[in-house]
This record gives C-alpha cells, structure tokens and sequence, in this order.
C-alpha cells in the first residue's frame, strides 16, 4: 500500500513537471518564434549623426554654446558589401540580410497613406523573417515593380492583388508598384504601415543607391544574440542591436518565466525526494527484522544497502514512467480542448522526447539519492538487535 | 581423512557492555571452549546467565570485547565486518526460537536466501538445492507457500533447510523448540539429530529444555557468564 502511495506521489510530482515544462516551452517557444519570425535576431544600423561645436574652450576662454542633436536623415551603411561577406563566413551567424528602410505615402485615387517601405532580397529576408507564412492573397513573389502590402493597408486604401498604387518617398521619389502579395502579420498598425518592395526599388525611393540601412542577421542561439551582437560591432565598428536588447522587457520575461519553472521543478523534485525518503525509512524501520535475518544469513552491508538504493531507484523511475505519461497525456488533452474563440489552437505544442527522458532520468537519480540515507541506516543495522526486535 | 581442527574454538573470551562508562557490565568472563566436527552439543543455564550472548559471538554477529575466536582454524578477530559476513554466510547455519523466516517470501524463497546471498542472483543450481533441503525436511509439498501461512513447525522445518543450505560447519540453534508443543519439538529435535548424523553437521543448541539436552552429545551449562559444567553422554 506505501509503496502504491509514493508511486502515486512521485507520478503526481513527475506529472507536474511535465505539464508545466511542456507547456511553459511551449508557450516560450511561440512568444520566441512570434517575435523572431517578425524580426532579425541581431540589426546593424549606421551610426546617428551628431553635431559637432565649432567653437571649443581654450585655456580661460569659455565659449557658450547650444549644440542641438541634429534630425537623422537615411544613411546607408559604409563598406555594408565587405561587411556582410565577412559575416557570412561567422560560424555563429546563418542568414545575413541587407536591407532599406524608409518611410513614404502610398496613393491610390484619394486615398494616401502613411507606409513603411522595406527593401529586401527576398531569398535572404524571407530566411529572417517568414512573410511567406503570412501571406493570405497572392504570392510572396517580389520584382522591382512589386510590392507586398498587408491586410489593412490594403483595405484602406481599397486595393486587391494587381492594382497598382503610388508610392512617393520623402525624397520626392516616386514609383508606381505592382500589388502581388497581401500578407497578415497579427497585427493591425503593423498590417496598416509595413510594406515590402526589391532592395532595388527601395534604394531608388530613398534616394540611396548601392546603399543599405541596415543588415538582419540570424545566428544559431538566439539566446547568444546580445554576444554575437558585441563581437559583430566590435569587428565591423557598426553598431550592432540584438533582440535581446531591443526587446529588453519580453526577454526578461522569458527569464523569470525560466526562473519560475526551474524553480518549480526544484521543488517539486525535493518534494517527491522526500516523499520516497521518508517511506524508505519507513520500510527499513517495519523491515529491521528481515535486514537482520538477511545479515545473518550472510548478505553484506553492501548488499543491504543496494537493496535500498535500488528501491529508491525503482520507486523513482516506476512513478516517473507514470507520471510523465500522464503529465504529457494532460497536456495533449488541455491542448485539444483548449482553443482560441475562432477554434484555433492557442499555440502550438512542443513536447520534446528528451523532456520525458530527462525527467525519467532525475526522478530515478532522485529517487537513488533519497535513499541514501534510509540505505544507509539499513546497512548499518546490528543484526542482532534487529532479529531481536 | 577427517579434518581434526575444532569447528569452532574460544580462547578467554569476555564480552562487556557499556566499555569505559560507569555501567560497564561484563556477561562473559573468560570463556574457553572447542568444539568438535560432527558434536550434538546443549548449551543450557538459567535466563541472563549470557548463553544468547555467547551464541551471538560463535555465530559472528557480536565480537567479543577479549580473547580470541576461531571458526574453522581462522582466527577472526582481525577480520572486518566483510570477511566476517562472507564467514558466517559460508561456515555458520542459523536456528531461531522464532524461526525468523522472512514471511513474504516462500518457504523456497526463504531457502535459497543464504545461497543468494552468496552468489546475488538466481540460479537453477540454487533453486534445486534449495528444493532437495525442503524435500529433506519432509515439506516439499509447501515449497510455494508463503512461510508466514506456515504452522510453527513447518516454519521451523524450513529454518533447518535454510540453516542447511550453504552446508555449513556449524548450525548454532537458540531455542529451536521454544515456541512448539512437545510432539512438534520432538520432531523437529529429530530432524536436526538426522542431519548432524547424515552431514556430520555441528550442531550448538540453546535450550532450557532438559530433555532435549539430554539427547545431546555434550551438555553445557552456563552461569554468570562462565561454563560450569560440561557432562558428556555416556
């Protein structure tokens, strides 16, 4: 019967392990992929212009003076060509992405609105961030008279794929596109303003040829990226801004949420060592008779105490099997019912096999270890006051 | 040839309790005793006189505060807690007043524990052996019953099976028929006698049961911790 409860305990407190962890990476996982399918992981940006005093202090001569931090005008990014070749070669870098981005009017009939003009490379944006998923009407196809526009943009300024609207920069530069893809990024302001055009046809509009804005860049951890970000400015001189960084809040977010499940699983963990603990000790205290019969029966202080490790062992690794079975089970099944008001799943569900493993893993090293003690007080036993009783 | 070394021989053997406090106690003041192969040996005296304490000391699991303790020839004083258990796995057969058989084992499980003990896992060699001893002791047709659903007698049979298992030198017997009405005792008593004829089994028996004593090859007796008499049947 004790054994079935601590079964039930180290199931139940593998099972909350599961759960949580299943859930809370998978919950990670999307916040991650939302923010990092809508963005580059690390951004080189040309350095802000500043203004220089013409007049400076000499000696005991003291000169006032105003400086005012000047507007920053569209600047591309010197040698960006020798830059990104040299990125591309980073074994820690996979996608190096150049691009302009500036803002303009797009027109059409009396309609005009205020957009964000973005030129791309298709083949190598698309690697950073996956419009392709979210195009809902045409295709993320992009020539230099093209352009993809998202949802509202589109409503607003009465347009469907083929129509051709106005787009005039600030620079007075003025191109007639082409409307072939409308895309749906989930979320209103950026469906209102964002629009994709050819590198080509974005650096004309921004007056900017054979310049860039900015270069995107992917890397292999994008937990690392605030390094990656460190070393790439320090040997480009570019001023490099990571994810982590420009989403300072969310990131700390993900942290604590970390923190909070690690911290979580510690816990639960020691619970269910002591859970196996105290019914070990228990065991030896009811058993004390038959440890005394088996010594002196000649099994060994060792042998003793292996038995109990490995109960301990056992106890974890059965209630583990159970428990991880059963937290994955709940988690499917809270997925299943779980459903957004438009009946699509909240997010998708990432249950990795090593989640189970790792989990089988510790409970059972947890249970050896919890039995030390009781294994050691067994082992320990005189073998006569124990027949004795 | 028969192998002349005493199975088992003390040499002033004093055990004391509470060594060093103010209520140290000593139970055994000097003990010197041999025992041959083959011998039926009673150890008899009154309750606290340290028979029990003795046995504990001949059987490996107590050591004594002085003197010196030889099972089989091997002086066992140096030896550590190990090497003690492997010797009494090998050389020493148990018989309890209250058979001290693990209730949620079989009674074959209960016999093949000292041979596993030996060698850790199961074999078919164990399980055979284990199987002759029950035949022996007249309970083969209980092999698979759990000994705690056993009568006292049957339990006490499968004691001496499992005191035999390892064909030690030695079964050291504390009140083998304390807990069975006399026909029981009788057969039981019996039983160990056939064995020690049949293996040449040494056999020490605790019991206050004159008349079990009296069928013994040797009676000893003991009193405040010392052996005052030794009478050998004629």
């Amino acid at each position: 019967m004790q054994t079935i409860f601590i079964l039930i305990a180290v199931a139940t407190g593998v099972g909350v392990i599961v759960f949580m962890s299943g859930l809370l990476t998978s919950l990670q996982a999307n916040f991650i992929k939302r923010v990092l399918t809508s963005q580059p992981q690390i951004q080189l940006i040309p350095p802000d212009e500043v203004a220089r005093p013409q007049l400076v202090s000499v000696g005991d001569l003291f000169v006032a003076a105003v400086v005012q931090r000047p507007g920053q005008r569209v600047r591309s990014i010197d040698q960006w060509q020798t830059i990104r070749d040299m990125l591309k070669t980073w074994p820690e870098i996979i996608t190096v992405s150049p691009t302009v981005a500036t803002s303009a009017l797009a027109i059409r009939g009396a309609a005009s609105r205020s957009i964000s003009v973005t030129g791309i490379e298709p083949d190598v944006y698309f690697k950073i961030v996956r419009i392709p998923d979210y195009i809902v009407q045409g295709v993320p196809s992009i020539s230099t008279d093209d352009v993809l526009i998202g949802t509202e943009l589109a409503k607003d300024l009465g347009v469907g794929l083929g129509d051709k609207i106005s787009v005039t920069a600030a620079t007075k530069a003025s191109r007639l596109l082409t409307i072939t893809g409308i895309f749906d990024l989930g979320n209103k302001g950026a469906n209102a303003r964002s629009t994709y055009v050819a590198l080509r046809t974005a650096q004309a509009l921004a007056n900017l040829v054979g310049g860039v804005t900015t270069i995107d860049i992917t890397v292999t951890d994008i937990y690392a990226a605030e390094t990656i970000a460190q070393s790439v400015q320090a040997a480009t001189g570019v001023e490099a801004d990571s994810w982590i960084k420009t989403n300072s809040q969310f990131f700390t977010a993900v942290k604590a949420q970390q923190s909070s499940n690690t911290l979580i699983r510690f816990f639960v963990g020691l619970s269910v060592a002591f859970g196996i603990a105290s019914v070990l000790v228990v065991s030896v205290t009811q058993r004390s008779r038959d440890i005394g019969i088996l010594r002196a029966m000649g099994t060994s202080q060792g042998q003793i105490l292996r038995v109990f490790l490995l109960q301990g062992g056992l106890l974890g690794f059965a209630g583990s099997i159970i428990g991880a079975a059963a937290g994955g089970g709940s988690l499917m099944l809270w997925h299943t019912f779980s459903r957004q008001a438009d009946g699509s799943e909240i997010f998708p569900l990432i249950l990795e096999p090593s989640l189970f493993l790792y989990s089988v893993l510790l409970a059972a090293i947890t249970g050896v270890a919890a039995a030390a003690v009781p294994a050691y007080g067994a082992a320990k036993l005189d073998p006569v006051v124990a027949i004795r009783g | 040839m028969v192998d002349a070394t005493p199975v088992v021989r003390l040499e002033g053997v004093k055990k004391a309790y509470g060594v060093g406090s103010p209520v140290e106690v000593e139970v055994l003041h000097g003990i010197d005793l041999e025992l041959k192969r083959g011998e039926f040996v009673a150890l008899t005296g009154p309750s606290g006189s340290g028979k029990s304490t003795l046995l504990n000391i001949i059987g490996l699991l107590d050591r004594p505060t002085s003197g010196r303790l030889f099972i089989e020839g091997r002086e066992t004083s140096g030896l550590n807690d190990t090497e003690l258990t492997k010797l009494r796995g090998h050389s020493i057969g148990f018989i309890f007043q209250s058979h001290c058989l693990i209730s949620a084992f079989t009674a074959l499980e209960n016999v093949m524990m000292p041979q596993l003990a030996a060698v850790e896992f199961p074999n078919e060699a164990i399980r055979s052996r284990s199987a002759e001893l029950l035949i022996q002791v007249d309970l083969t047709r209980w092999q698979d019953n759990l000994s705690g659903n056993m009568s006292g007698g049957q339990q006490q049979r499968v004691a001496i099976a499992r005191a035999l298992a390892m064909n030690p030198a030695l079964i050291l017997a504390d009140e083998p028929t304390g807990n069975l009405d006399t026909k029981t005792a009788d057969t039981v008593i019996e039983l160990m006698r056939k064995v020690n004829l049949k293996e040449g089994t040494t056999f020490l028996i605790v019991t206050h049961n004159m008349g079990i004593a009296h069928r013994c090859d040797r009676i000893l007796e003991v009193v405040d911790g010392q052996i005052v008499k030794a009478s050998t049947k004629v």
